[in-house]
């Protein structure tokens, strides 16, 4: 169920500017990969170039290859909407549809697809997806009122669970405690443990002790200065680069020194 | 008077310095919360309303009294009293902003006044000839002048009514609903969701700004033109219709909706454009094609906005006279069928009724019939914008918490 990701050469442009440059990197399946970096190095434009949500942005562009198992989602003729639905994601703000129960929220990719469901396969998809998002004590009993009724934390659960209601490969995440108080995060960082197990998870964080608690691999980027591309510094175990880094700013970096 | 560094009560009551009212008692017990210092009771404020009532009813009595005269005294009065008294008692600071204060209402009370006068007017006038036996549920079908005159002169009841305007009414501006609605919508869907800021959405909202601005009567006479044309084209090619004339309701409903669709777009534009990027994008984020995307989650976010946005277009458009007297011109008898024969709108019925009486010599039965019509109108229009109130409330998203 889960896939890896190969990014080869990939440069991502919004019209002229480029804002992201050569990165290479393996990314494995059914485990959880941590994107750190100053502000503004480009870390959740990579993100959203991993499932085409960069290109809806007027003029924005990538170059280069991004393999899913092998297969590149920048072909051409591939259709990136069959591509978002094999890799999901989870925003930094919350943002659950304000018109929809919670009901509904969970089942949405579905819904806004107009696939039929029978009443027990939704009945099961949204308990298994809310349980998997550590979400469904708290809402079982209120699951036709409104979902923007839900506590920040609960809100960025309830996008959770419906990202992982469509049962997707892969799954990304920019920021995704960063709206959050220390128990929904850590609520969150338990989850995307659990995540691990069935998916590729791929998570920005500013947060260092975040990055060093969730996942195994961690890459840093960094920006030269402004106006410049960022790149990609360094990409290894998350022991290693907090422990033995191999690059003076990835030293800086994680042990505080800038950024 | 020296200023200390922390704001004591002395320090916040500002250069024009304070007077006893409000001063702690000299042991340094405060004589009320030291918090409610620098403010005046409330009662004061009503006592000084009520006082300037009397005095402003007192000097407009002096010119022969009259509500105008004892409104302007009455403002002036409590205006000039409230701004001293808050001055002398409290600082300088605060009659100011007081002052401004009472500005601003005393504006939106004068503003007011039109719109309560036109009310009372139409009501109290109208009133008598909405309570006519059949008002609403007859038309002008054997009305003759006769009848008229033997109303004003004998005292029969004045017979006739609106229900061939109000059916017109109903028939054409609901027409032009249909016909506006679509086209606005997604005009406004395209210049919101697909157009990028290239030269045909700016030429797209370039003319629907200019079409805002036509006088109703050309989109009257546009209307009643194309129909004509289209009417001799289509008869001149498959040699039907060739007696069809172009005076009819779709017509009028064609003039109205060229004043509806810029409205509609416009307002339709305004509430797609609020809506978040967040929802579009998470909407994408699972996979949702971008049509189905509008569809099923920008539409339905903005609905409440679209809707009660549509209901004052067509309460914009309701009133129209002009447009409607060109294309399709007056009857006495309900007309059903928009496509076939004339049709008399309500606006237009008032029109004539006050401009060519039933009875040219005796004119009152027409006159109250116009005022009634009127008061029917008002009363339309008004429930149209509750109307809308109630859809923008009723399908808000709901938006709880946080
Ligand atoms: N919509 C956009 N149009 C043009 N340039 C953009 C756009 N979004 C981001 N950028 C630029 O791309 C670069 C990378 O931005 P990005 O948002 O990916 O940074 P980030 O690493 O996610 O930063 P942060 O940690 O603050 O979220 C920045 O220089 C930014 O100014
Ligand atoms: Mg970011």
């Amino acid at each position: 169920m889960s896939k890896r990701v190969d990014v080869v050469d990939l440069n991502v442009y919004y019209g002229d500017f480029l804002a992201v440059e050569g990165v290479n990197m393996n990314i494995d399946a059914q485990a959880v990969t941590a994107f750190i970096g100053p502000s503004g190095c480009g870390k959740t434009t990579l993100l959203r170039s991993l499932n085409r949500m960069h290109e809806v942005l007027p003029g924005a562009r990538v170059k280069g290859q991004l393999l899913l198992d092998g297969e590149d989602i920048y072909e051409s003729g591939v259709d990136p909407v069959t591509v978002r639905t094999q890799v999901g994601m989870v925003f930094q703000r919350p943002n659950p549809f304000p018109t929809m129960t919670i009901r509904e929220n969970v089942l949405a990719g579905y819904k806004l697809n107009g696939a039929r469901l029978s009443k027990s396969q939704s009945e099961e998809i949204v308990e298994t997806s809310l349980r998997s998002a550590n979400l469904w004590n708290e809402v079982k009993d209120r699951l036709d009122r409104p979902g923007s009724g839900l506590s920040g934390g609960q809100q960025q659960r309830l996008c959770i669970a419906r990202t992982i209601a469509v049962k997707p490969d892969v799954i990304l995440m920019d920021e995704p405690c960063s709206a959050l108080d220390p128990i929904s995060t850590l609520a969150i960082e338990d989850l995307i443990g659990e995540l691990q197990q069935d998916y590729t998870v791929i998570i920005v964080t500013h947060n260092m002790q975040q990055a060093a608690r969730v996942s195994q691999k961690t890459a840093f980027f960094n920006i030269a200065g402004t106006g410049k591309p960022g790149k990609l510094i360094e990409y290894d175990d998350t022991t290693s680069i907090f422990n033995t880094p191999q690059e003076k700013s990835t030293e800086d970096y994680v042990s505080g020194r800038f950024g | 008077m020296t200023q200390t560094p922390t704001p004591t009560p002395a320090s916040v009551q500002g250069p024009s310095g304070a007077s006893g009212l409000t001063e702690p008692s000299s042991n340094g017990v405060p004589r009320r919360s030291s918090l409610t210092q620098n403010t005046l009771p409330s009662w004061l404020w009503i006592a000084m309303l009520g006082g300037s009532l009397v005095l402003g009813a007192a000097l407009s009595a002096l010119f022969g009294f009259n509500l105008a005269t004892w409104f302007i005294f009455t403002a002036v009065i409590y205006i000039l009293s409230s701004y001293f008294l808050t001055r002398t008692k409290v600082n300088g600071r605060r009659a100011t902003d007081g002052l401004w204060t009472n500005l601003v209402y005393l504006a939106f009370l004068i503003a007011l006044m039109p719109l309560i006068s036109v009310i009372w007017s139409v009501a109290s006038v109208g009133i008598q000839g909405l309570m006519a036996p059949g008002f609403l549920s007859s038309d002008m079908q054997g009305i003759t002048g006769l009848v008229d005159e033997a109303s004003q002169t004998e005292g029969t009841p004045v017979l006739g009514g609106i229900f061939h305007a109000l059916i017109g009414s109903l028939l054409i501006t609901l027409a032009a609903t249909v016909i506006s609605v679509p086209i606005g919508l997604l005009t406004s869907i395209y210049l919101v969701e697909y157009a990028k800021g290239g030269p045909l959405s700016r030429a797209i909202t370039f003319f629907v700004d200019v079409m805002t601005g036509i006088p109703s009567i050309v989109a009257g006479l546009f209307a009643g033109a194309a129909m004509a044309w289209f009417l001799s084209v289509f008869s001149g090619v498959t040699g039907l219709l060739t007696t069809q004339r172009s005076t009819l309701g779709i017509t009028a409903a064609i003039a109205l909706s060229v004043l509806m669709v810029p409205v509609v777009v416009r307002t339709t534009e305004e509430m797609l454009r609020v809506v978040p990027n967040e929802l579009r994008e998470a909407s994408y984020a699972l996979g949702v094609r971008k049509w189905r995307t509008i569809l099923k989650v920008v539409l339905p976010t903005a609905i409440s906005g679209i809707a009660s946005g549509v209901t004052l277009a067509i309460a914009r458009v309701i009133g129209e006279t002009a447009p409607i007297l060109v294309t399709a011109g007056f009857v006495v008898n309900t007309n059903w069928n928009l496509f076939q024969g004339w049709m008399t709108a309500l606006p237009v019925y008032i029109f004539r009724q006050f401009q060519n009486p039933t009875s040219p010599n005796f004119s009152d039965p027409s006159e109250q019939r116009a005022w009634a019509a009127a008061l029917v109108l008002i009363l339309i229009v008004m429930g149209l914008n509750l109307f809308a109130r109630l859809i923008a409330k009723f399908f808000a998203p709901k938006q709880t918490g946080r």
